[in-house]
């Protein structure tokens, strides 16, 4: 499986580094050669237990290396947005950047976002100073083959005690008529003292076989406050590869929320490092999944310094012949003293044939902490659905109900109110079967 | 309103009932006391549709339309609602929520157009006031957090706002102090009209005090071993059950 990918590299080096910034293509060949030397993670690695990398890779995807563009301007046709959000808009087609749109507002002075091709003209430091120090190639080969093959990203850069007030959307939209693979990169650097609230969102527009690998590195500097809320609104012919590594210096604060709401085969890492003392993170995650989807979100939160806290909440409401898998651990450190971390994993199974595998793991080096971390799998309860069912609701309109009420307390996380009144909204369609036909634009189809 | 004719129920394959036959007119309340074990617990889940309990044989008749045909929740359109002995806490789903679903759905049911939200929350707040329901009580989830004295007054709110030709009191005495009781039952009898037929099961007189059933059922080891007027009650709560079943 590896050898395709391999051989694109060996053939097409010169065209993925001609078009891509001198910061990339740096590290490109140590990339190639992790690669080489790592393969895909079979089963048998820890961290891939619940997910067939190297199958999800097989099939044989273009790749746009000569960046060619798509013509369609996504500012104009794409409506999908979150109603009463007043955002500053990006979009990303397939893997490039798209410049921000002429009627964008202003960022406050210092802010950056843009692509790295356009950032690399002027100041690459900003973006060698960052890329690639989270996300080693030596270890993971997802993280290998995205640093060979990328060839550009986006870059969010927030100076020193800057709070950039309206939140910053980044719609991914994935568009081909033959089956692609697009490899992103996210670049997120908060100085000491930035704040900015970031939603990212996935939508696969057209019906073909979609593979997206991406890495993103999170730089939380002290007292900086972050929240990035990642939405997933593909469909079944989408496979998305997406490691997140952040790291929190002292007193800062990150929130990091994941929901899929409808995906083909997902694999979501998030490596969270409390680097500094007093830092806090907040992981959550909310996952529907039915049909044959499948989902594997794979945590771990590495307290390394004193008095930090984290929280982790993952729900899944699956049905279906939906396998779904959650691994997450949480290591305290020898010094991580006074630590507080709590670990949550529920789980919602409406059918026989639906899967969970679900891995909460603690691992304490330190003596004076407080951890807490547990899962549970269950069913909706048949003495409630009777309740509701005597009181005249049909059966349908209960186990939807349920479902909701159960998924409702990830959605409570979001801070930001329209885009938490949208997902209320969105998740009340998913689970009455009508997020399969969107209107207006193909990108729930299944 | 309701007939009764022959009918026997199995849960997890064991007779609870062996041959209930009860006739309930439009206008009467029926008392249906026993001891424990007796099967007035499972006469009610029978009569409401509780998907736990088979019947075997034996058919109910409901205005005309036979019920055990209908789904529970095609049961509760047609007009019959159960108080449960233990109602169920739903967290994550507000009373509005549920009370909303439950009411638009029966309206959809008998082909009426969904209730406003403005004249929604008008009747929450008109029938709240019938069992002094606390407006913070209907804001938070279903049951979640009530003592047990709210739950049952939370029962007869919802009876109030689904107008059901037929209740069924299934112990709603049981767990409430004398002042939660006359409130719960003086909301109950405010609901009460010619049209509209009830059946209490319960162990007390205590209840029936206040509810003042036009008759009483003893129901022994499946089947209704006697009946009479209000009288048998008191008789009852002096005299136990033994001289009952001696008589048999």
């Amino acid at each position: 499986m590896e050898q395709q990918y391999i051989d694109i590299y060996r053939q097409e080096r010169e065209t993925i580094c001609q078009h891509a910034p001198e910061v990339l293509n740096a590290v490109r060949d140590v990339a190639f050669d992790d690669f080489c030397r790592l393969g895909f993670p079979s089963q048998k690695v820890e961290r891939y237990r619940y997910t067939h990398v190297a199958e999800a890779f097989a099939p044989n995807y273009g790749l746009n290396l000569q960046r060619l563009r798509f013509q369609v301007n996504p500012y104009d046709v794409f409506k999908c947005d979150v109603p009463n959000l007043s955002t500053s808009l990006y979009f990303v087609v397939n893997d490039q950047v798209l410049p921000a749109s002429e009627q964008a507002p202003t960022l406050p002075e210092g802010v950056i976002v843009d692509s790295f091709c356009r950032v690399a003209a002027d100041r690459p430091e900003l973006i060698s100073r960052y890329y690639g120090k989270l996300a080693q190639t030596g270890q993971d080969a997802i993280n290998a083959l995205n640093t060979m093959l990328c060839q550009d990203g986006l870059l969010v850069y927030v100076p020193k005690d800057t709070v950039v007030e309206r939140p910053v959307q980044v719609v991914n939209v994935l568009r081909s008529t033959v089956d692609l693979m697009a490899n992103r990169r996210v670049l997120v650097v908060l100085e000491e003292g930035a704040s900015i609230r970031l939603l990212c969102c996935d939508h696969a527009l057209d019906e073909v076989q979609f593979l997206s690998t991406q890495v993103t590195e999170v730089f939380v500097g002290e007292r900086a406050h972050l929240e990035l809320y990642e939405l997933e609104e593909t469909h079944t012919g989408n496979r998305r590869f997406a490691n997140l590594y952040a790291e929190l210096q002292s007193q800062a604060s990150a929130t990091l929320d994941s929901i899929t709401l409808h995906n083909g085969q997902t694999r979501n890492r998030a490596d969270v490092v409390l680097a500094g003392a007093g830092a806090e993170a907040r992981l959550n995650g909310l996952v529907i999944a039915d049909k044959q989807q499948r989902v594997d979100n794979n945590t771990l939160i590495d307290h390394r310094a004193e008095r930090c806290q984290s929280q982790e909440l993952y729900k899944y409401v699956l049905d279906g012949e939906a396998r779904c898998a959650f691994a997450g651990k949480i290591l305290v450190r020898e010094g991580a003293q006074q630590t507080v971390s709590q670990e949550t994993n529920a789980n919602l199974l409406g059918s026989p044939d639906a899967h969970i595998f679900t891995q909460p793991m603690l691992e304490i080096y330190a003596d004076d902490v407080k951890c807490n971390h547990g899962s549970t799998v269950g069913q909706l309860g048949d003495a409630t659905l009777f309740y509701m069912r005597q009181r005249g609701i049909p059966l349908e309109e209960a186990r939807m109900l349920l479902k909701f009420a159960f998924a409702a307390d990830v959605l409570q996380t979001i801070h930001l109110d329209p885009l938490r009144d949208r997902l209320h909204y969105l998740v009340d369609k998913r689970f009455r079967g009508e997020l399969t036909k969107c209107e207006g634009c193909k990108m729930c189809k299944a | 309103m309701l007939e009764i004719r022959n009918l026997h129920a199995t849960i997890n394959g064991k007779e609870i009932l062996k041959g209930v036959d009860l006739t309930v007119r439009d206008g009467e309340v029926h008392a249906v006391m026993g001891t424990n074990g007796a099967g007035k617990s499972t006469l009610s889940n029978v009569i409401v549709g509780n998907p736990a309990y088979e019947v075997t044989e034996g058919e109910i008749i409901f205005n005309g339309k036979d019920l055990l045909a209908l789904k529970p929740e095609e049961r509760a359109h047609e007009g019959i609602f159960l108080s449960f002995q233990q109602p169920v806490e739903i967290p994550g789903v507000s009373m509005t929520n549920f009370m909303r679903a439950a009411l638009n759905a029966k309206r959809k049911y008998l082909g009426e157009e969904p209730l406003s939200a403005g004249d929604f929350l008008k009747l929450m707040r008109e029938k709240r006031k019938i069992v002094e329901l606390d407006s913070k009580l209907t804001s938070r989830s279903v049951n979640e957090g009530f003592s047990g004295g709210e739950k049952k007054r939370n029962e007869i709110f919802q009876m109030a706002m689904l107008e059901p030709k037929l209740s069924i009191l299934d112990e709603t005495d049981s767990g409430l102090d004398v002042d939660a009781l006359r409130i719960v039952a003086e909301g109950f009898n405010s609901l009460r009209t010619a049209e509209t037929s009830a059946i209490v099961i319960t162990h007390y007189q205590r209840l029936l005090d206040y509810l003042r059933p036009d008759i009483v059922h003893v129901l022994l080891d499946g089947r209704i071993v006697k009946t009479g007027g209000p009288d048998l009650a008191t008789e009852i709560e002096q005299r136990g059950f033994d001289w009952i079943k001696e008589g048999l």
